[in-house]
């Protein structure tokens, strides 16, 4: 096997610390957003005591399904042996601790009490889903930054497939985590399924695979990097497989739900009635984010770059619309605490609850993505993690 | 030395005291400083209910009867003294109704067919398999022994995980500063989540009721009666025996502490 010479990014051009720069300025907005958030309660926020968790989640929940899923690319190298992923296994590995990164940190920024973190990190209970998800983002951190240098350090290479194989092991058990965050409560119709956990896990699959392409094909446009369409294709084609297996998911979950005589009305909510999240559901986790790109990148558009670029955004804006219809929709649903009765109260009891995202919320969002952005600009500008070059000759000089 | 004087006297007097008759004497007195303590100190365990150092017991099921039937529509007499006991400002009053928390509410419901309505307080219904408790990553969502399910105000970071899990909606975000109305005994703080204790602060002190409950009864309704439901012989489980009663979304199987007649 042929072998590939890893270099970090120069980074001194006034390109990369205007890349720098912005990613900064929007980290520090989130970081006002949190400051702001902090001192005047979530009374300034969109939240209210009916829709509990808002936009920061939904920015949390993205961001750490992505992670994982971005790790993916590292583990097809390592545990399935794939020669033409090997090299591009490390961005794939700190790409995955950069998305963790920004999504742990806008969930625990958006705490109630963001300043009793270390409460949360000394007292467990161990029926919580969260606790475990403590634990399950703590091991990730540590397996995928083990996993990382043994690809990097030479003298630890041998123990890179062990390492691989076992963050992928643990990524899988962690998105199960993150699924069945909601999964595993019983109060609200939406949830309460093990469906949860594994479509979790085949949208990780996808939106951390559309935002991998993104980043690596900017960072080899920007610096000026070649990087060959056979790396392209093939990532495109495995992404085809993932985006179809999160529409199987997200069909057989709402027909299994239609079959359902209970579940008519908060389905016809989702379906039909819910308004934005009706738009959401179909204009943008369906459309936007399932049958466009499929019929991009199935089509003769997905042989060209830009439109492949295209599709990976139009996967990662699905991507949120989903994770946006999946939290905030399910709660905009009312308790049906009498199924059968109509019910009102003071404490909109009956009724669809409104939620309008505020520029706090927005930002403390922004700011995770900026943060996962900004390690990955830093990491290659100081690490060894893309190749020189990833042109077709070097890429099929591995694979024989 | 002469001071010491009586001292050594007395001393050497209370040989003398070594006697039987002293015993005796010392024994009556006992006696005597018993009998007359001990209405007093029985008086002061039923006042205070249960003594700082000691646990809640589990002998003991707090429990709540709402008799639907008796609820009438439009009375909010006891969220009004829910409000009053516990300082948390009524909805009302309140400058952002969304995010105000409510710990109990009046609650009208409505057969679209059939066009029966029936009014009832909703509230934490105190289950005995709590799914807020069971998703608190901190342990701050705790059930006492006695069934009273609370909110730890030192170790809620505000996850809100509890609010996403609860099946009733019985808990609210505290969302903004709180102003001078808290009580001394009901500790409440922003970004902390709270929801109905069962007056847990009146059941300490040996109130043994609500202020729910005695609004209600004050008000002449009669709807809601608090008691221990493991205790045969209480008001509460007599009515219980006799009433048919319900719990809402009783396919969870959580085992209520809140029991509804007439729904």
């Amino acid at each position: 096997m042929a072998s590939i010479t890893f270099r970090e990014v120069e980074g001194s051009s006034l390109k990369y610390w205007l890349l720098f720069g912005v990613l900064g300025l929007f980290v520090l907005f989130g970081a006002l957003a949190w400051s702001t958030m902090h001192h005047h309660g979530h009374v300034i926020t969109g939240m209210d005591n009916q829709i509990v968790w808002g936009l920061p989640h939904v920015f949390a929940v993205f961001l750490i399904v992505a992670a994982s899923g971005a790790l993916n690319v590292a583990s097809i190298a390592s545990v399935f042996n794939k020669p033409m992923y090997k090299p591009l296994a490390p961005l794939s590995a700190i790409l995955s601790i950069a998305l963790m990164l920004g999504g742990l940190l806008v969930l625990v920024l958006d705490l109630g009490r963001s300043d009793r973190l270390i409460v949360a990190m000394t007292h467990f209970n161990f029926k919580s889903m969260f606790t475990w998800n403590v634990f399950l983002y703590s091991g990730f951190f540590a397996l995928v930054g083990v996993y990382l240098w043994t690809m990097l350090d030479r003298n630890v290479k041998s123990y890179s497939k062990a390492a691989g194989t076992a963050a992928f092991i643990w990524r899988l058990v962690l998105t199960t985590g993150t699924g069945s965050l909601f999964g595993f409560l019983v109060a609200r119709e939406l949830y309460g399924t093990a469906m949860l956990a594994p479509m979790f896990i085949i949208m990780s699959f996808a939106y951390g695979l559309a935002i991998y392409l993104m980043v690596l094909a900017a960072a080899y446009a920007w610096t000026g990097r070649p990087l060959g369409d056979a790396v392209m294709l093939r990532l495109k084609s495995l992404l085809v497989v993932f985006v179809a297996a999160v529409l199987y998911f997200v069909v057989v979950y709402h027909m299994t739900n239609l079959y359902f005589t209970k579940m008519h009305t908060v389905e016809a909510f989702i379906l039909r009635d819910g308004g934005i999240f009706t738009q959401l559901f179909w204009i943008g986790q369906i459309l936007i984010g399932g049958v466009i790109p499929l019929v991009i990148l199935l089509s003769a558009l997905g042989r060209q770059r830009a439109w492949i670029m295209i599709a990976c955004a139009l996967v990662i804006v699905g991507g949120m619309a989903q994770m946006y219809v999946t939290i905030i929709g399910a709660q905009a649903y009312p308790l049906d605490m009498f199924p059968g009765l109509v019910e009102s109260s003071s404490f909109y009891d009956g009724e669809i609850h409104g939620y309008a995202p505020s520029m706090p919320e927005l930002f403390l969002g922004l700011g995770g993505v900026a943060i996962a952005l900004l390690v990955t600009t830093f990491a290659v500008k100081v690490l060894r993690l893309l190749p020189a070059s990833l042109d077709d000759a070097t890429v099929a000089k591995l694979e024989h | 030395m002469s001071e010491l004087k009586p001292m050594i006297e007395s001393r050497s007097a209370s040989p003398q005291l070594e006697s039987p008759q002293r015993r005796r004497f010392v024994g009556a007195a006992a006696a005597a400083a018993g009998i007359a303590i001990a209405p007093g100190m029985l008086l002061i365990e039923v006042a205070h209910g249960r003594p700082e150092d000691q646990p809640a017991s589990s002998a003991v099921r707090w429990g709540m009867l709402v008799d639907s039937t008796k609820c009438a529509t439009g009375c909010n007499e006891c969220v009004t003294a829910c409000s009053t006991e516990n300082g948390w400002t009524p909805v009302a009053e309140s400058k952002h109704p969304r995010q105000a928390p409510q710990w109990i509410r009046k609650l009208e419901l409505q057969d679209p067919l059939t066009q029966m309505e029936t009014s009832l307080p909703m509230m934490c219904q105190h289950c005995a398999e709590p799914p807020c408790v069971d998703v608190c990553p901190t342990g701050a969502s705790f059930k006492r022994a006695d069934g009273i399910v609370l909110v730890n105000r030192h170790t809620c970071i505000g996850c809100r995980y509890c609010m996403m899990a609860c099946p009733y909606k019985a808990r609210s975000l505290v969302h903004e500063p709180l102003n001078d109305t808290q009580k001394p005994d009901v500790p409440r703080g922003i970004g902390c989540v709270e929801s109905c204790t069962f007056c847990v602060q009146k059941v300490d002190r040996g109130d043994g009721n609500t202020a729910c409950a005695e609004a209600c009864t004050a008000a002449g309704h009669n709807a809601l009666l608090f008691g221990d439901m493991n205790d045969p012989e209480s008001e509460i489980s007599k009515r219980l025996r006799e009433l048919p009663t319900k719990q809402v979304r009783a396919d969870l199987n959580l085992n209520l502490g809140v029991r509804y007649h007439g729904i």
